[in-house]
């Protein structure tokens, strides 16, 4: 099963929206609700990211028996150093950002911990492609 | 202990009662909700005094049960719509962040790790 969720850049909002949905249909299904716990937090923070640091994007989510694959890919900036990016505490994130309780730099390690296989690339000044996958 | 204990404790106001009950043993108190996310929270009460969508965003995705938000801040409507939604109980408080974790504290509730 495929579904697919556009994400705005810049809009608090709404941030968090395709990642609640895509928990709410993963809750009818049989999974375990520790599984379903780590893969919401993984696409929120994920979500957040495209919302505070990207212009656009989209969450596609592919639910099959055994798995959960999602692709986050946005517009924006991209991200010059990705190895320092994935580092705890490395944060380019507004003032504003920050005021919404995110912009510590805990994003994507938290992804990491929570998630079976993470893929993040990037070209700097077009945009960037978060790949994730949970085993059920 | 009961959401109604607990708001009590707290000199809260219930903003949002879902049906389903809670004891509630643990709280974890925090602005930063990327830090929120990084633990267990099933079972446990957030004491924040960030008062956004977000907030009650990030309980729904980290299966949290209790928000209260520290100093009386304003709560909004769509704050509130969110939490029922999503069965989460939803109290303010008038205290700080720090009475509010030194009265639960007091009171046999256990931090979160
Ligand atoms: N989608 C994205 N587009 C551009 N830059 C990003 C994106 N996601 C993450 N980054 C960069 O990686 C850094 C670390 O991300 P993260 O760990 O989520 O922390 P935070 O979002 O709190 O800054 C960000 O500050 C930003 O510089
Ligand atoms: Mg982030």
């Amino acid at each position: 099963m495929e579904v697919q969720y556009e994400i705005q850049g810049g809009d608090f909002s709404t941030a968090g929206q395709a990642s609640s949905e895509i928990k709410k249909l993963l809750k009818q299904f049989n999974i375990d609700p520790q599984i379903v716990r780590r893969i919401a937090i993984a696409l929120f923070e994920a979500e957040v990211n495209v919302v505070a640091h990207a212009y656009k994007g989209i969450m596609k989510a592919d639910i099959e028996p055994e798995s959960i694959r999602v692709i986050v890919e946005d517009e924006g900036p991209g991200i010059e150093d990705i190895e320092k990016a994935m580092e705890e505490g490395f944060s380019t994130a507004s003032e504003a950002v920050r005021q919404m309780g995110f912009g510590a730099g805990m994003g994507l390690p938290n992804i990491k911990k929570n998630v079976d296989e993470m893929i993040l690339t990037s070209v700097p000044g077009r945009g960037t492609c978060l790949k994730m996958k949970v085993l059920f | 202990m009961t959401l109604q204990q607990l708001s009590n404790i707290v000199k809260g106001n219930i903003l949002h009662d879902p049906v389903k009950s809670v004891d509630y043993r643990y709280a974890f108190a925090s602005d930063l909700m990327s830090d929120v996310l990084r633990f267990h929270m099933d079972d446990a009460v957030l004491i924040t005094g960030l008062s956004t969508i977000q907030t009650v965003r990030t309980a729904e995705m980290s299966n949290l049960p209790c928000i209260v938000v520290a100093r009386g801040k304003q709560i909004s409507n769509e704050m509130i719509a969110l939490a029922s939604e999503n069965h989460i109980a939803l109290v303010s408080s008038p205290l700080t962040v720090f009475e509010i974790s030194g009265k639960l504290y007091m009171n046999g509730i256990k931090p979160v790790y």
